[in-house]
């Protein structure tokens, strides 16, 4: 199950549609073991692309530092899907390096109905292996 | 030449859960090569057909080996090598 605020959630959608048509992506930190997502740490997209996303590789090695001497982790790994559904695509599944983390999709595909809010799903990707989770929203 | 080894999360099955390894070497193939000798396979998961893989990223100290001399960049004694797996997907 993921944990997290309706600020976070909030705050990925609101990149996630700031970005499109290109995919947004970034991390929640969070204290290492806690399981907590608390920092949003939204990053560039080096691919700018419609289809695809990377973390550049200096901005990865700073990032990496930086939650390590906060001892921190990635908590949460969110990417944005601009024309398909918020689930992850055999190229998620191949490059996903973070056990640990839950990997949350939005998608900001257009044909989505009004009312309700973009598609917004979480994962855990380990070994190839995909399970979806609930989401439990556990403060404002 | 004796240098430290950062390994990802990932990786740490091949060095039983240690984060921190040495390696010795006078580049960064010889050091892969090194490691390789005290735990095997995972030369696997930073190499393929001989090359870097794309998406495992690999730092000397502060820099990408790929803007420096990438299987070929040479290394010093107490250099830091920083191995993180891109974080990426379509």
């Amino acid at each position: 199950m993921l944990r997290i605020s309706q600020t976070l959630v909030n705050q990925i959608v609101a990149h996630a549609v700031t970005d499109h048509p290109d995919e947004a992506c970034g991390v929640i930190a969070g204290p290492t073991g806690s399981d907590e997502p608390q920092r949003f740490i939204p990053m560039l997209n080096a691919a700018r692309s419609p289809t695809f996303y990377e973390f550049d590789s200096m901005d990865l090695l700073r990032l990496y530092r930086q939650m390590d001497a906060a001892g921190e982790e990635a908590i949460v790994i969110y990417h944005s899907h601009t024309a398909t559904e918020a689930r992850p695509s055999q190229t998620d599944i191949a490059y996903a390096s973070e056990p640990n983390a839950h990997y949350v999709l939005v998608s900001t595909r257009p044909d989505q109905s009004e009312a309700p809010p973009l598609e917004f799903r979480s994962f855990r990707i380990v070994d190839g292996e995909v399970d979806e989770e609930q989401i439990e929203i556990i403060a404002p | 030449m004796s240098v430290q080894v950062e390994v990802p999360t990932v990786l740490r099955t091949f060095t039983a859960g240690e984060r921190s390894i040495v390696g010795d070497g006078q580049d960064l193939q010889g050091l892969i090569a090194d490691l390789e000798t005290r735990y095997p396979g995972l030369s696997e998961r930073i190499l393929e057909d001989g090359k870097l893989r794309k998406f495992v990223n690999v730092y000397l100290n502060d820099e990408d080996v790929r803007f420096l001399d990438g299987l070929g960049t040479p290394l010093a004694d107490a250099d830091v090598v920083t191995i993180l797996p891109a974080v990426a997907g379509g």
